[in-house]
């Protein structure tokens, strides 16, 4: 269990830069998730922790030592790839033998903790299997088993489950999560998909061109994003710009781009441009009483049934498209296409961020 | 849209027919001189007769109770086996260098290594003939290893270099990261899975040297190989041993070849549908 | 900041340090092939070349440029490619286009009898030749068992037994650049033009054969530049009728001893091969790759 630190790296190709001056800490224990769209740099980033690329500049520290200039076979870290590079000519058994071979350790313990490394990820009994005789499933366990036999100082998993189907992705996020909790592992986990990093993450940090936007808990990265960027990739949203005007108790009055008014609960200088994020499922259909805020007209323009939830679009009278998100109503009930409609929503279900 | 099952029609009818005919009569002219040589070398006729008045071993007993020929048949394997490995001992690293490096030079070294291709072989071997006899090279079978070992690097490098190009550069990663050191990576995880391309390298290499006459007739000096001693056999005297030997020759490159395609990346025949 | 800076150098420094070091050391893996290469054959070849010009004049090319006896050596060498080439490719293009067009069943076995020839010893097939092409040969037997002449015809040591020998040696060359080109050729195309009411032989001329262009083209550099570096099967099936300029370099050397005309003779032929071979870099890596 190690802390990692990284600290100011940069990774230039030419003239692109894949990693921008990136900062960041990961707990001893800790599950932090790298998301990013492609091309984001979180490959990269991987790569300068494991040790196969070198940065021009920045350092990378694992338990207070400095390991930027170690090479990769001596940094002690586990790695499981996106293809998950099993050995295809070895068994699944010589596979998570081949890290503790390469430690020097005798055989008669070596046969012991493959069979130990089996059993974590329930694979026992095949083990004399080649990795083409596995389900996706299977060999996605194998190279797990491979990537923790040794006690790593640090587990990196890069994009594990793009290859599996959704119910077996699931399955295997709740499945890592439970073995990193055991084993206590500092881990970083990369991924594009916002669904499965809020899921499997202590920490979330999202990355965009090579910087990271913003590190936090899930909830804070799904409630409270640092900027548009961050509102957009992680779940739907609503976004709405404009500037602040006068002041109302807790509340302050913003006036969009769209000629909305739009009360919403937080703290900036009048006359500042700011974003807001509204998510779907914060907007109510339905009318209200008086004095009711933040209340909105318009039409349906499309419906989706989701089963759990509907979706609306809807078209405000001034122009202006909102998703509204609201849990499964009876099929006579839900507004169709072309009806009108009115969605409402809180003040304090506003999110403030600062406009870029 | 009527007339699209007519041309349909048409494509399988005469000129379709006439294409499959021609072809016929073509793999036939290829296939030919491959197939002659069977009944001839059990032929009893002394001289070239065709078909052959009766069946007898006799060539293939002049075959083997020849010492000339068994020299120079055992001469020219010990010569391809030694191409095959020096071809293979120095054609793996430059095919690694041309594949995985970065450096200033490394297309130039990947034309080099592939212009002994190109460089018809007479030159070839005139040049080296010219070097060899200062050196008093001449007649040494090792000498004859090294220039063979010449003509067989462009078919390591690009066949290797094929395996190497499609192998999953992230199993190296991978074995790196587990804590193999570099060599370790590639002996315990990059060459067993790029086997089969040195299967094939190595036997295109043998073959290369095994059939290999015009360097040979220039180095060989006295010391026969067995291309040298066929051909100067079908310029002498010709008499059906050389089509025992011709079958004997076919039946080894077949099993070379049968060796290669178990065991090895599929050659000759890459083009075949999949 | 002024630590920040150093800092960066020192990083920036580091890297630039791995990444010499690990290019330093994947080069230095070429360097045992390099030097076989550079001493057994770059050297070798220049210094043939260079005997050429050793007396400090152009003499030897001279001879070889204005002696009709040679001229008409360059001319046959030329002739024969070109007329093997031609045949090559006539024979070639409909075996290709079969088989790309066949059951799978049936491009296996015809890929069978493209390649087991290119595996068996060319010295064994030029034997087979000489056999069937001889006076007393098969086809002459056969020729007058059917009554066509009453005097055996002379196939073998002359032009035609020579480009019989080396279309057979070469067609595989010509046929697998060929067959892959039409591979490449999406289906739909043909499908969309029969669609559009082309007709059959419209459609080979305008689509097929255009498409088919780069296939052909590499197969015909191929061909011809391996025949004019012909040497076994002219000097085995000409026999010494035929005279192409691998044969008089061997001669130059064995018997006249004439090192610095040898050396001529090849300076011509090679800049030949790699002034068509220049034309057409690129085709070559794929062709040869096809062959391998």
């Amino acid at each position: 269990m190690s802390r990692l630190v990284v600290e100011g790296v940069r990774r230039e190709y030419g003239p692109v830069r894949a990693l921008d001056g990136v900062g960041l800490a990961v707990e001893p224990g800790e599950l932090l998730t790298i998301l990013g769209p492609s091309g984001s740099g979180k490959t990269t980033l991987l790569k300068v922790i494991a040790g196969f690329e070198t940065p021009e500049t920045g350092s990378v520290l694992l338990g207070g030592e400095d390991i930027t200039a170690v090479p990769p076979a001596r940094r002690n870290i586990g790695m499981v790839f996106q293809n998950y590079a099993l050995f295809p000519h070895m068994t699944a058994a010589q596979n998570i033998a081949f890290p503790l071979e390469m430690r020097g350790m005798a055989r008669t313990e070596i046969d012991r903790e493959v069979v130990r490394a089996l059993d974590l990820v329930a694979l026992g009994g095949l083990g004399e299997r080649l990795p083409r005789q596995l389900s996706g499933g299977q060999q996605q366990r194998v190279a797990l088993a491979r990537a923790v036999v040794f006690n790593p100082r640090l587990l990196l998993l890069d994009e594990p489950f793009g290859a599996l189907d959704r119910k077996l992705r699931e399955a295997m996020q709740l499945e890592v999560r439970r073995l990193q909790r055991r084993l206590g592992l500092t881990t970083i986990f990369i991924t594009h998909d916002q669904e499965e990093a809020l899921v499997i993450s202590d920490r979330v940090a999202v990355m965009r061109a090579g910087r990271i936007e913003q590190v936090g808990r899930p909830p804070e990265i799904y409630e409270r994003p640092a900027n548009s960027f961050v509102a957009e990739f992680v779940g739907e949203s609503n976004l709405l710009f404009g500037t602040v005007g006068a002041r109302k108790g807790d509340d302050l009055e913003i006036g969009t781009e769209d000629a909305l008014t739009v009360i919403a609960r937080g703290e900036a200088p009048a006359g500042a441009r700011v974003g807001m994020l509204v998510r779907p499922e914060r907007l109510i259909p339905g009318e209200a009483g008086r004095g009711t805020v933040n209340l909105f007209r318009g039409r349906v323009l499309e419906t989706v049934y989701v089963g759990s939830s509907h979706k609306f679009r809807i078209r405000l009278d001034g122009g202006r498209e909102l998703l509204v998100r609201a849990p499964a109503m009876a099929e006579r009930g839900a507004p169709a296409v072309g009806d009108g409609i009115a969605v409402r929503f809180a003040p304090e279900d506003v999110h403030l961020f600062r406009q870029e | 849209m009527s007339a699209a099952p007519m041309r349909g029609r048409s494509r399988t009818g005469w000129s379709r027919a006439v294409l499959r005919l021609a072809c016929g009569v073509i793999y036939f002219f290829l296939m030919l001189p491959l197939l002659i040589v069977f009944p001839l070398s059990v032929s009893s006729a002394p001289y070239l007769q065709f078909p052959p008045p009766g069946l007898s071993w006799r060539w293939y007993e002049n075959y083997f109770g020849d010492p000339v020929w068994i020299d120079a048949t055992v001469r020219s394997l010990g010569i391809g086996v030694a191409t095959a490995v020096v071809a293979l001992l120095v054609g793996v690293p430059v095919a690694f260098s041309v594949v995985r490096g970065r450096y200033f030079g490394r297309a130039f070294i990947d034309r080099l290594a592939l212009a002994p291709m190109i460089v018809p072989a007479i030159i070839f071997s005139v040049a080296v003939y010219g070097v060899f006899a200062k050196l008093k090279l001449i007649g040494a079978w090792y000498g004859i290893a090294l220039a063979h070992t010449v003509l067989a690097l462009p078919f390591v490098v690009i066949v290797v270099g094929a395996g190497l190009r499609g192998f999953d550069i992230d199993q190296e990663r991978a074995a790196i990261g587990l804590g193999a050191s570099r060599w370790q990576a590639i002996r315990r995880v990059t060459l067993p899975q790029i086997r089969p391309s040195l299967v094939s390298a190595a036997v295109l290499a043998f073959i290369t040297s095994f059939d290999e006459l015009v360097v040979a007739m220039f180095l060989a000096g006295s010391q026969m190989t067995l291309p040298k001693k066929m051909f100067d056999n079908i310029r002498m005297e010709i008499d059906p041993t050389i089509a025992a030997v011709s079958v004997l020759q076919i039946l080894l490159i077949a099993l070379a070849v049968v060796v290669s395609q178990r065991f090895g990346r599929r050659i000759g025949t890459d083009a075949t549908p999949k | 900041m002024a630590a920040a800076a150093e800092i960066a150098r020192a990083g920036s420094g580091h890297r630039a340090r791995i990444e010499r070091r690990r290019q330093m050391l994947t080069a230095s893996l070429s360097l045992p092939a390099l030097a076989l290469l550079i001493l057994l054959f770059a050297l070798p070849v220049l210094r043939l070349m260079g005997l050429s010009i050793e007396a400090g004049t152009l003499q030897w090319y001279q001879k070889a440029l204005s002696e009709s006896l040679y001229l008409q050596v360059f001319w046959a060498t030329f002739r024969i490619a070109a007329i093997v080439t031609a045949v090559s490719f006539l024979l070639s293009y409909p075996v290709a286009y079969l088989l790309a067009t066949t059951s799978r069943v049936w491009a296996a076995l015809g890929f069978v009898f493209i390649v087991l020839p290119l595996w068996t010893s060319i010295l064994v097939r030029t034997y087979a030749w000489m056999v069937l092409l001889g006076r007393n040969g098969v086809f002459n037997k056969i020729l007058i068992d059917l009554g066509l002449t009453d005097q055996p015809i002379g196939l073998l040591y002359n032009e035609l037994g020579v480009v019989i020998g080396m279309v057979h040696v070469l067609m595989p060359y010509m046929v697998l650049p060929i067959y892959s080109a039409m591979k490449r050729i999406d289906p739909s195309l043909i499908q969309a033009a029969e669609g559009l009411g082309a007709p059959g032989s419209r459609i080979f001329l305008r689509i097929f054969l255009p498409l088919t262009a780069p296939g052909i083209y590499a197969g015909c550099v191929l061909v011809f530049v391996l025949s004019l570096g012909f040497f076994i099967t002219p000097a085995l099936l000409g026999g010494g009728h035929v005279m192409m300029i691998a044969v008089l370099i061997e001669q130059q050397v064995h018997e006249a001893l004439n090192w610095e005309f040898a050396g001529a003779l090849a300076t011509v032929l090679l800049v030949a091969t790699l002034a068509i071979y220049g034309l057409t870099r690129g085709l070559m890596r794929g062709a040869a790759e096809e062959s391998a």
